[in-house]
């Protein structure tokens, strides 16, 4: 099996090879070229490097652009539409802009049986979106999930790289509040551990 | 006293303990490593593993030791080993709770298997949304790296062993094996089709073994302490060692509890979980993970172990035990998991992608009070034309739960398309929105 599927024909059409100096964008080369280089040394095929380098596109410009993508595909010697149909694939790639602070909460049943939906019910009162839905401040994206691995301390969401979890109403609010004022909140989980000592 | 020894959970279970490699060490930790790497051959560390008859820990109880057999003997090339930390089978947590509290357990463990197979390389592929787990992950890998246990050159023993952490990016089929080398290979990740093999062609075409956290965190132990130890916990021969079992759900308390391999439901859930969290009485609940039937109070009986869950008719799986309380629908249950496996099936094979996509309008015109009898059959016959007939497991998981509580509780099924008849609200299907 191939490690990338480019055929001759593709690389040889003028349009389709679309390499860095063609391009001339080299926004993320210039800004990461240590961290990249670094990526590129762990992996003996470079396109394993891809969803690495879209998270790293992603925390430049908050999603992926399609420069971003033309920009990956030079690096790794790949085409375009190779790089897109992978950016595709994944939920957690976003290909368009999302909120500073883009809230996920889990709606799969292990969370639903404890309250998920009451948990969504509380933040669209709150900040006035439906899931899917941006507040016009563009603080605060909306998401409705599934599963997201925390199944013993729902209900849960998950807030930019932060988890919350065990949420209560007041619990809630003050996240919304300490994420508008200070970007941040000090209920963000730790390393897990539940029951802490039942034992 | 606790009634069970802890194994995996054991060093995170004690008073201030971090994770660091300090506190790891202090436990006995990466002793199991230096007694094994270079002292005794890699074959029969795969024998001790075979002995000792540790299963896969992440849902299809693979015997570990035999995984490793299936590697060529006298292949030249590189080699790899893929640890399987994209847990994303709803109602487990356990591998979150390994890697973010004892760290250096799985990479003694990795670096052991490693060894074991003849791979100088190993990748941690770990679910995109622990984004705390990898930097714990990354922040161990250093100092292990530095301490000289991972790395080229272990030890001074010539051994190298390095290690990785690759982050996913939000798909659960990446859990499926060949799907998560797809993805490790930077594609979109869509199961292979099987033969051939991991063991032969696996990532970037080599000889691979992939295995799960749990499963890797027991390596050290079972080297420590010897295979007849680990063979004597649980219910041997074919269910050896403890597993962390989750628990989920209308319980007290719910969170990981390891146990030994053969405890029964009841034990876990009204022992050590506290028992429901109301007066209300347990109604149903799932064994191990969403992929796996439902059971009912009749099961509470039933052995935590491989064999005794699948004689009941489900799986134990990755170890999620969800219970649900009396009041439940159970038809709301099978189509809240019906969505989370419509929205991840890959669109690789026909039968899941379009079934998936049948299953779930007709579970919600059911659930909304406009459903028809002859939607049980359609049903039924989808999900007889789903199962066995995709490339990986994933078109035999979606359709448990409808199957399950089809068989358990249709008359649940048959109420609601009772009351749409009497309500007379059956109207022709509105034009489903895909989400």
């Amino acid at each position: 099996m191939g490690m990338c599927s480019v055929n001759a024909r593709s690389l040889e059409h003028p349009g389709r090879h679309l390499g860095e100096e063609k391009w001339g964008e080299k926004v993320l080369k210039e800004k990461y070229g240590k961290e990249i280089e670094e990526i590129l040394s762990r992996y003996p095929v470079k396109r394993s490097a891809l969803i690495p380098l879209l998270y790293l596109a992603q925390r430049e410009h908050g999603y992926i652009t399609e420069a971003a993508m033309t920009e990956i595909a030079g690096l790794l010697k790949l085409t375009p539409p190779q790089v897109y149909e992978t950016a595709t694939f994944y939920t957690m790639l976003n290909l368009k802009k999302v909120g500073t602070h883009h809230i996920q909460v889990c709606k799969s049943l292990m969370c639903a049986l404890v309250g998920s939906d009451t948990v969504i019910g509380w933040i669209k009162t709150k900040l006035g979106i439906a899931p899917g839905e941006t507040t016009a401040d563009g603080l605060f994206t909306l998401t409705a999930v599934e599963c997201l691995a925390a199944c013993g301390t729902a209900p849960m969401m998950q807030i930019n790289d932060d988890y919350y979890e065990r949420l209560t109403e007041e619990k809630v609010d003050k996240i919304l509040v300490d994420l508008r004022t200070a970007g941040t909140s000090p209920l963000k989980s730790g390393p897990y551990m539940w029951p802490e000592s039942t034992r | 006293m606790p009634k069970y020894e802890l194994v995996l959970l054991k060093n995170m279970m004690q008073p201030g303990y971090t994770g660091s490699l300090a506190d790891y060490e202090k436990t006995g930790g990466y002793h199991a490593l230096r007694n094994t790497l270079g002292k005794i051959a890699p074959t029969d560390v795969t024998t001790t593993v075979m002995k000792s008859g540790l299963r896969g820990r992440g849902g299809a109880g693979f015997p570990t030791g035999v995984k490793w057999g299936f590697l060529p003997k006298d292949y030249q090339g590189p080699r790899y080993l893929c640890c399987n930390a994209d847990e994303s089978e709803p109602g487990t947590f356990k591998d979150r709770q390994l890697m973010e509290r004892d760290p250096h357990q799985l990479l003694e463990g990795i670096v052991l298997a490693g060894y074991a197979i003849g791979a100088q390389s190993a990748y941690i592929y770990i679910r995109g949304e622990m984004v705390l787990g990898s930097k714990i992950l990354e922040r161990a890998i250093g100092e292990a790296r530095a301490a000289g246990y991972i790395g080229k050159n272990i030890l001074g023993t010539g051994i190298t062993v390095d290690v990785w952490v690759h982050r996913g990016a939000g798909a659960y089929i990446c859990g499926e094996e060949t799907a998560l080398l797809e993805s490790l290979e930077g594609k979109r990740g869509l199961p292979r089709v099987k033969p051939p093999f991991p063991a032969t062609h696996g990532l970037y075409n080599k000889p691979t073994v992939v295995n799960n956290v749990e499963t890797l965190a027991n390596l050290p132990h079972i080297l420590s302490r010897g295979p007849e130890w680990f063979a004597s916990i649980g219910s041997p021969p074919k269910s050896t060692g403890t597993r962390v079992f989750c628990v989920s759900g209308h319980v007290k308390r719910p969170g990981n509890y390891e146990l030994p391999m053969g405890v029964t439901i009841r034990e876990l859930v009204f022992e050590h979980a506290g028992g429901m969290r109301s007066d209300k009485p347990l109604k149903a609940f799932i064994p191990g993970g969403a992929s796996a039937p439902f059971l009912t109070p009749d099961h509470l009986d039933v052995k935590l172990d491989f064999e005794s869950v699948a004689a009941a008719g489900s799986m134990l799986g990755s170890g999620g035990v969800t219970v649900m309380e009396e009041g439940t629908s159970m038809v709301w249950a099978a189509l809240r998991l019906m969505e989370f496996f419509y929205h991840e099936s890959c669109g690789k094979c026909s039968p899941c992608r379009e079934g998936s996509s049948w299953l779930v309008q007709t579970m919600r015109r059911i659930m909304a009070k406009r459903g028809q009898m002859q939607d049980l059959e359609t049903l039924t016959d989808l999900c007889k034309n789903i199962a066995g007939r995709t490339v990986c497991a994933f078109g035999d998981a979606e359709v448990s739960p409808i199957m399950s509580t089809l068989k358990h509780w249709r008359h649940e099924y048959v109420t609601l398309i009772h009351e749409a008849e009497a309500a007379n609200l059956i109207r022709p299907e509105s034009v489903g929105t895909r989400h």
